[in-house]
């Protein structure tokens, strides 16, 4: 690879020497057997690359711009235009010389996540440490991680504890602690402490890997406009070469012909809409929204409505304990009790409580008597030679006890929405704890955020109670409620909303709503982390695992779709005045080439402004 | 058959690539041929009986543009 650079970099070199001489020549002296040497040298350097490529391509019955912009060429010399052959060829080169290089810009936050991908990992084989190839750790092996080092593996953490840096899956660029039996992702840093890890994924069955391969696939699938585009240009090229012909039986007028010719390939047009999207899609890719395709920047740009899935989404999808209540005895004491009785059961909100009691309380050893678990009410045992009741108004009823004491704290709970577990003990209640599944921080946030960006209406479907739905949807300012909805009920509202309002976003976690995402114009999930079935079922995927990037992935998009509109509005522009400036012979062969080269140029720069969106980003965060 | 992605150096222009698909498709055993831009790639899927990979590595050189990887 290495010659080769170096032979482009020595023709640049030499053609734009031997093209300045040729000017200087052509003002001082005019055409004399030395200039046209000169200019014929110059051709010669830049244009034989050019030629090469045109007969390749005409070997296969192929006519592209080399074998146009060398027709030209040929056609000067016949004609005895030296100097415009000289400096079509030149302007070509150097035309797309700059243009491979800004278009890797374009690219450049996709490149840089590439650059994320460990390339070292050093696993414990046999009792030695190995630096190997990532793609070479079998599953089940340990892998040792330093600071400053890359983690090259999915898998979960034995022994060590750091601080890690997850924004390469994330995009959030705040670091996390993660200790033992943890999971940890490839392509994440550790920025302090130590790591031994056991290798569940490797290779190219890692998140990291997972989301590479989606975003490579993502630049190419294509926007519609980018469709219509390359529809045009197709019947564009031909037509102008039509054209030409025409022309020159018409006018006899071979430099206008030729001058035609050149300025055929459409390539500010065609070239408009994909550096956008590339350079939005990177973007997003580095900001943690990743966007399946051109299509899916288009669609949410264009959405006029947001619904959500509840659980899981807006809030955190596992219950907690958000309140404790006594009458008459410490909270500690009421919660060891509750803890002890709900040890065995697998009730999630006895999963709750266990969390909750480990965290506060610690171990403990005693151990209930006579447990019996009461369908649809709670549970009853005997702890220190007590009878304690744990569960709902009917377990309590059922067994005598007055709730006047707590009858104004329960219902002050139920309107919030909580789920609340009441504690009888012999004859009265002892107390109780309320279990909520609390909601996202950044929730209410993003909510206002999108209303402020002129969404019309953000709707919430769920399958909980009403009771549950409605105290979170006030709390977060969502404007329609639909709840205890089944996935395909889910998908019914969602046309009924698209009919009303035109285009619907749904968000969700993706597990228990793929059909409402599958429905909506575009499906939302919020994945990153360990969640496959999210990013394979989101149009556009939140890899920060909330829906703190929704505000962002609708700036983006918008930004994205405003910036390829420029580049094709003035693609087009630059289309006709070209054309038009080659009827009305103001636009020489020369000039023509310098016109289209820079127009393609613009574009690409214009594209490249992307790159350093990021509007009120940190403002969500 | 089989599916093969090449990796190119960066494109320039794109509708000058355009004749890669168009000779892809001209050649003996293969089926389809895409040519993804954006991420300077080409998607060939062939038949191996009628073409090989490296066949396929060559004919793409030929027109001008170097593979710099496959998969």
């Amino acid at each position: 690879m290495q010659p080769h650079k170096l032979k482009q970099n020595h023709r640049i070199i030499g053609a734009s020497i031997l093209v300045t001489v040729s000017f200087i020549l052509n003002k001082t002296l005019g055409y004399t057997w030395l200039t046209i040497m000169v200019m014929a040298a110059s051709t010669l350097i830049a244009g034989i690359p050019i030629f090469v490529n045109a007969v390749r391509a005409i070997r296969y019955w192929i006519v592209g711009i080399d074998a146009l912009v060398t027709i030209a060429v040929i056609g000067a010399w016949f004609i005895g235009e030296y100097w415009e052959a000289a400096a079509v060829t030149y302007l070509f080169m150097i035309g797309n010389y700059l243009e491979s290089r800004t278009i890797e810009r374009t690219k450049s936050a996709i490149q840089a996540l590439l650059k994320l991908a460990p390339d070292t990992a050093t696993v414990r084989r046999s009792g030695k440490e190995v630096t190997i190839n990532p793609e070479e750790v079998l599953p089940g092996e340990l892998v040792i991680v330093k600071p400053g080092e890359k983690i090259s593996i999915d898998g979960t953490i034995v022994e060590g504890s750091a601080y890690i840096n997850q924004s390469a899956i994330t995009g959030e660029s705040l670091s996390v602690h993660k200790a033992a039996s943890d999971t940890v992702y490839s392509g994440t840093i550790i920025e302090s402490g130590y790591l031994l890890i056991r290798a569940d994924k490797v290779g190219e069955d890692t998140t990291f890997a997972k989301i590479l391969e989606l975003v490579e696939e993502a630049q190419d699938k294509k926007a519609r406009t980018q469709k219509f585009l390359e529809k045009f240009s197709r019947y564009y090229t031909p037509l102008v070469i039509l054209l030409a012909v025409v022309l020159f039986a018409v006018t006899r007028d071979i430099v206008m012909a030729l001058t035609l010719l050149v300025i055929a390939c459409p390539g500010a047009l065609v070239i408009s809409a994909p550096v956008s999207i590339v350079a939005g899609i990177g973007n997003g890719a580095r900001q943690g929204v990743l966007f399946k395709g051109g299509e899916m920047l288009e669609k949410f740009s264009s959405v006029k409505m947001v619904a959500f899935d509840k659980t899981g989404t807006l809030t955190r999808g596992k219950p907690e304990v958000t309140r404790i209540l006594t009458y008459g005895m410490p909270k500690e004491e009421l919660l060891k009790i509750v803890a002890v009785g709900e040890a065995y059961s697998e009730h999630p909100l006895a999963r709750a409580i266990l969390s909750y009691a480990d965290k506060e309380l610690g171990r403990f050893d005693e151990k209930p008597t006579e447990v019996s678990y009461i369908p649809g009410q709670g549970i009853s045992f005997i702890f220190e030679d007590k009878l304690v009741l744990v569960g709902n108004r009917k377990l309590l009823a059922s067994r005598n006890i007055q709730l006047d004491v707590c009858e104004s704290d329960l219902a002050e709970e139920e309107l919030l929405g909580q789920t609340t577990v009441i504690i009888g003990h012999e004859q009265r209640v002892l107390g109780m704890i309320s279990i909520a599944d609390p909601v996202r921080k950044e929730a209410k946030q993003v909510i206002q955020r999108l209303k402020s960006s002129g969404i019309q209406r953000v709707v919430m479907l769920t399958g909980d109670n009403p009771r549950a739905a409605k105290a979170i949807s006030d709390q977060l300012g969502i404007d329609e409620t639909y709840s205890e909805l089944l996935p395909q009920d889910k998908v019914r509202i969602l046309k009924e909303l698209q009919n009303k309002y035109g285009s619907v976003a749904m968000v969700g976690d993706g597990v228990n709503d793929a059909p409402a995402l599958a429905a909506a114009d575009l499906g939302i999930a919020i994945g990153g982390t360990g969640s496959d079935i999210a990013m394979e079922t989101g149009d556009v995927v939140l890899l920060s695992g909330n829906v703190s990037g929704l505000a962002y992935g609708l700036d983006l998009s918008r930004a994205t779709v405003r910036n390829m509109k420029q580049n094709i509005s003035f693609a087009i522009l630059v289309a006709i005045l070209l054309l038009g400036g080659v009827l009305v012979k103001s636009v020489n062969l020369s000039y023509g080439m310098l016109i289209h080269e820079v127009s393609v140029l613009l574009v690409v720069l214009n594209a490249i402004r992307l790159r350093g969106f990021n509007t009120s980003l940190e403002e969500i965060k | 058959m089989t599916t093969k992605l090449y990796q190119l150096k960066t494109f320039s222009c794109p509708s000058c690539i355009a004749k890669i698909e168009k000779m892809l498709m001209k050649t003996k055993g293969i089926r389809s041929a895409e040519v993804l831009f954006n991420s300077s790639r080409v998607r060939v899927s062939f038949e191996e009986k009628e073409v090989g990979s490296q066949e396929i590595k060559n004919l793409i050189e030929k027109l001008g543009y170097q593979v710099i990887g496959e998969k």
